[in-house]
């Protein structure tokens, strides 16, 4: 639900109601912990250097699978995006919440589920709800894979730590309350181009080149990607491609909540009513349970 | 009058021999290969019989470009956005018409390079390669198969294929962006993205690219 935005008196930090996700940086469900970053960031190893053996083979398929998740883990997809649409440069980008960045928070209590996640669950949540599909099993190669391609990623990184660039950025509030007919403009001048004029995203000999941001092939409901704070961090940081930090404040903001204002896939907690799942996983910055053009979103 | 007058068996003559006289816009065909006329030559002098381009002389490949693709360049030719100092002169003489035909026409020809299953890459670990494939993010450059499609073959209509083209082509057109010759690009991207590329980085990625659709 939306209400919340404009009773919350400090966005993009760490006061949210107890409801809320506290501990998601490292990934589309983030509400960013980090400032922008002042110091180098740490760097992940170069591909050229995964290790010639076994393990890098696992390495290997992790990164392909991040970057064409529908090719090489399909059975577990249910949409058509992949890892890499919001892990730019293949999980490695600080500020895009980058792998290596997460790999050393876990095992972390999550807020979401209210319990000690491992990385593998962490990654389970990414297909459940990101990916609209099927959590891999712990020991599937597809799982172990990601394990792999994580921990190799992190080489050398300090543990337990908050890396800087960890997550989105954390966005300050906007001038103004975020607006569903700005948000349009904005993304028509900025977005339309690539993620199509419905956002339905687009395909180039049958393959998508750039991802559906609503509708059914996109995120679900319960991906963390569908919080208006979460995404302006995302598209403030990294939109359009190539471009990151040229929107403004304001703009990355009401096209969030454009972008998160439009139906997708059901989120997989519901369990047949609309109001009781809102109450029950929505207390946060959405549009979850609004009405929008005379719809209440999240009937699909 | 009377000097109009004798013009006319000359007129005739032209008009039947020159079928772009006839019409107000003579198709795509005939501008292509004859030229339209009016100043424009035939395109297919320089950018070959089929559209297939000249990568000796790094003239750029035409056929089954997307038309809305080649229409806004020659637009742009003719604006300035895209500054160049044969294709301006030519592009200014065509109608609106004019472009839309020729466009529609080498957007039809047939182009191996951007058919069948792709290349297998001659290359994948040099730097052309790495940029190409995985970009140079930090830097804020995405991989050139980020936005043009998986293999390089373009996602219609703003962004054309980049495979196959000559090496000396794609190296001009990534100098003219940084240079500012070339402004037309939706959104600026391109011109975002070259900046914080090397002379060396540029030269690689075109050299790279060019190999790519080699069968």
């Amino acid at each position: 639900m939306w209400n919340r935005f404009l009773t919350m008196s400090c966005l993009g930090t760490l006061c949210l109601s107890p409801g809320a996700t506290l501990l998601a940086a490292d990934v589309p469900h983030a509400t960013a912990v980090t400032a922008p970053i002042s110091v180098a960031p740490y760097q992940p190893p170069a591909d050229d250097s995964m290790p010639d053996d076994e393990f890098g083979k696992l390495v290997r398929l992790g990164k392909r699978i991040f970057t064409d998740t529908g090719k090489y883990a399909g059975k577990y997809v249910g949409n058509d995006l992949s890892c890499a649409n919001c892990h730019l440069d293949a999980g490695r980008l600080a500020n895009s919440a980058p792998l290596w960045a997460a790999w050393v928070k876990y095992p972390a209590w999550r807020g979401k589920n209210k319990m000690v996640n491992t990385m593998e669950q962490r990654i389970q949540g990414c297909f459940r709800y990101s990916m609209n599909g099927t959590p891999p099993p712990a020991d599937s190669d597809e799982l172990k894979a990601i394990m792999s391609y994580s921990f190799w990623l992190a080489s050398g990184a300090p543990t337990n730590t908050d890396l800087p660039g960890r997550g989105y950025p954390a966005l300050d509030k906007p001038a103004e309350p975020p607006d569903f007919e700005r948000g349009r403009k904005v993304y028509t001048r900025n977005c339309a181009l690539c993620h199509g004029a419905d956002g339905q995203g687009t395909k180039a000999e049958g393959k998508i080149v750039f991802p559906p941001l609503w509708g059914n092939d996109s995120f679900n409901w319960g991906a963390g990607m569908h919080r208006i704070n979460t995404a302006a961090s995302f598209i403030r940081a990294n939109m359009p491609l190539g471009k990151g930090g040229s929107l403004s404040l304001q703009d990355a903001w009401d096209v969030a909540y454009f972008m998160n204002s439009h139906e997708r896939p059901q989120d997989p907690r519901f369990a047949g009513d609309v109001k009781a799942t809102d109450k029950a996983f929505h207390q946060h910055q959405c549009r979850y349970g609004d009405k929008v053009g005379g719809k209440i979103l999240g009937m699909k | 009058m009377n000097k109009n007058l004798t013009r006319i068996p000359l007129l005739l003559l032209a008009l039947s021999a020159s079928p772009w006289l006839f019409a107000a816009s003579p198709d795509g065909q005939t501008i292509a290969t004859q030229g339209n006329g009016k100043g424009a030559t035939a395109c297919i002098a320089c950018h070959g019989q089929q559209g297939q381009g000249n990568a000796d002389a790094g003239y750029p490949y035409l056929a089954g470009l997307s038309a809305d693709y080649l229409r806004n360049q020659l637009t742009a030719f003719s604006s300035g956005s895209r500054k160049n100092a044969v294709m301006q002169p030519i592009a200014g003489s065509l109608s609106k018409q004019d472009i839309a035909a020729v466009a529609e026409y080498f957007s039809g020809l047939p182009n191996d390079r951007l058919k069948g299953s792709a290349a297998t890459p001659s290359d994948v670990s040099g730097k052309g390669a790495v940029l190409a494939r995985n970009g140079k993010w930090a830097a804020g450059v995405p991989a050139c198969f980020r936005c043009h499609g998986a293999d390089g073959r373009g996602v219609a209509p703003h962004f054309p294929p980049v495979v196959g083209q000559p090496e000396a082509y794609i190296r001009n057109q990534l100098v003219a962006w940084q240079t500012g010759a070339r402004s037309n690009d939706p959104l600026g991207l391109m011109q975002s993205v070259v900046k914080s590329l090397s002379r060396d980085e540029i030269d690689a990625v075109a050299r790279y690219l060019a190999a790519q659709s080699e069968k």
